[in-house]
């Protein structure tokens, strides 16, 4: 697993006089489930389009799957598959026109794959795409992009629209393709729970900077909370401190690379990873 | 077939959970000996959930000897030597429990006070390594 999925370097991309993304510098590893996490308006379309080769960097330079994706090929492309937010479709196509339109448009595409995942959903190939439910045009959409067989699926939102049960059912589709085969899927969301499940790496995108990024397991064992009496003082000394919170006669420090607190009555306790990710989206970060 | 089940609120990571789940079922004896997981693939469908999250669960259970896969054929549950624990230990355990639990309900304690207390005094003889 030495490959990696997606290597950008200070990357940034600005629109007229805004920059909506600046010193992107990512290497994401082939084979795992990535979430890239953050508020609207942080950069999360922008970079997910800067990785699919939709739009080019202002600065900086891209590599998917090993390659350059400015100087994109064909063939580079038919690895790469991506959804874009609200699954669009063509609304007036069957759903098997659909999958037609889909073999003729790619070099790689497995039409009977995607049949038999449609009929394992219920969902008839003879129905326009416009009457079916939202969930329904998710799964199409998706079964779609996962006929291209990519080696790396980008998805923006993918579940944002959706319903509780087709986010599930969303996911489970989802997460089935990726233990079938080796393909990395890149997806944003600002939905910040429910992540620990399906994701086993992590960006964190705040106002156009990365402030996070890095395998799950590894961040979580690397951050911990620390509890005690209100001090003004760092109790860990050596660690950096992400986010400090005072009440009335206590502390709470969030704190990363740090040893045990020797202070007495401090007491660490490992975080859960969504009141760390929502710690490093309540940072202040300058504009990007 | 075993089921399992995936809080997302209770702070343990997922693949943690799957393995405590296993190791309660065999303690518990819902899992026998031979008696045959659930596929990854199965798994990850039914829960929506990463397939590397189960297949580092299903590892560690390998490497804690709860479990032997058998490629082409499935993961199952090993005879248990030491895990299991013996009933008696298991009736005299949870009777101090009990007896502890009404002595906290009796002084006032209700259940999220009684739970922090576990919680914290937990917490503290793990950090002095005694579980």
């Amino acid at each position: 697993m030495t490959e990696l999925a997606l290597r950008t370097e200070g990357v940034g991309k600005q629109y007229r006089k805004s920059w909506a993304l600046r010193d992107c510098t990512l290497a994401l590893p082939a084979g795992g489930v990535i979430a890239l996490v953050g508020p609207n308006g942080a950069g999360k379309t922008t970079l997910l389009r800067l990785a699919v080769g939709l739009l080019a960097p202002t600065t900086g330079m891209v590599e998917v799957l090993g390659h350059d994706v400015t100087a994109s090929t064909p063939h580079t492309l038919s690895r790469v598959g991506f959804l874009a937010q609200d699954h669009p479709l063509y609304k007036r196509f069957t759903v098997a026109e659909m999958l037609r339109f889909g073999r003729a448009c790619n070099l790689r595409f497995d039409k009977d794959l995607a049949e038999r995942r449609l009929a394992k959903l219920g969902i008839p190939l003879d129905r326009r795409t416009g009457t079916l439910s939202g969930g329904q045009q998710a799964q199409v959409a998706l079964a779609l992009a996962l006929a291209k067989r990519p080696d790396l699926l980008v998805l923006d939102e993918p579940v944002a629209s959706l319903d509780p049960l087709a986010r599930h059912e969303f996911l489970q589709t989802l997460m089935g393709a990726v233990a079938e085969g080796d393909v990395t899927v890149l997806f944003s969301s600002h939905v910040v729970h429910e992540l620990e499940r399906v994701c086993d790496h992590l960006i964190v995108l705040n106002n156009g900077r990365v402030t996070l990024a890095g395998d799950i397991d590894t961040l979580l064992a690397e951050h911990r909370l620390l509890m005690g009496p209100r001090t003004s003082a760092d109790p860990a000394q050596g660690s950096s401190v992400v986010e400090t919170v005072h009440s009335d006669r206590h502390t709470t420090l969030l704190v990363r690379d740090g040893g045990l607190p020797t202070a007495p009555g401090w007491q660490a306790h490992p975080v859960a990873l969504e009141d760390l990710v929502l710690a490093y989206l309540r940072r202040p970060v300058e504009a990007a | 077939m075993f089921v399992f089940r995936l809080d997302t609120h209770s702070g343990v990571p997922p693949y943690l959970q799957l393995v405590q789940q296993v190791r309660q079922a065999v303690l518990l004896g819902f899992l026998q000996p031979g008696d045959r997981l659930p596929l990854i693939r199965e798994v990850v469908e039914d829960l929506a959930i990463n397939p590397n999250t189960v297949a580092k669960a299903y590892r560690q259970m390998e490497q804690e000897d709860l479990v032997t896969g058998r490629p082409g054929q499935g993961t199952f549950v090993n005879e248990q030597q030491s895990a299991v624990m013996a009933a008696s230990t298991y009736t005299s355990l949870r009777r101090g429990l009990v007896t502890w639990l009404r002595r906290a309900y009796d002084a006032g304690l209700d259940e999220q006070a009684v739970n922090a207390l576990f919680t914290s005094v937990h917490q503290e003889t793990r950090n002095e390594g005694v579980a």
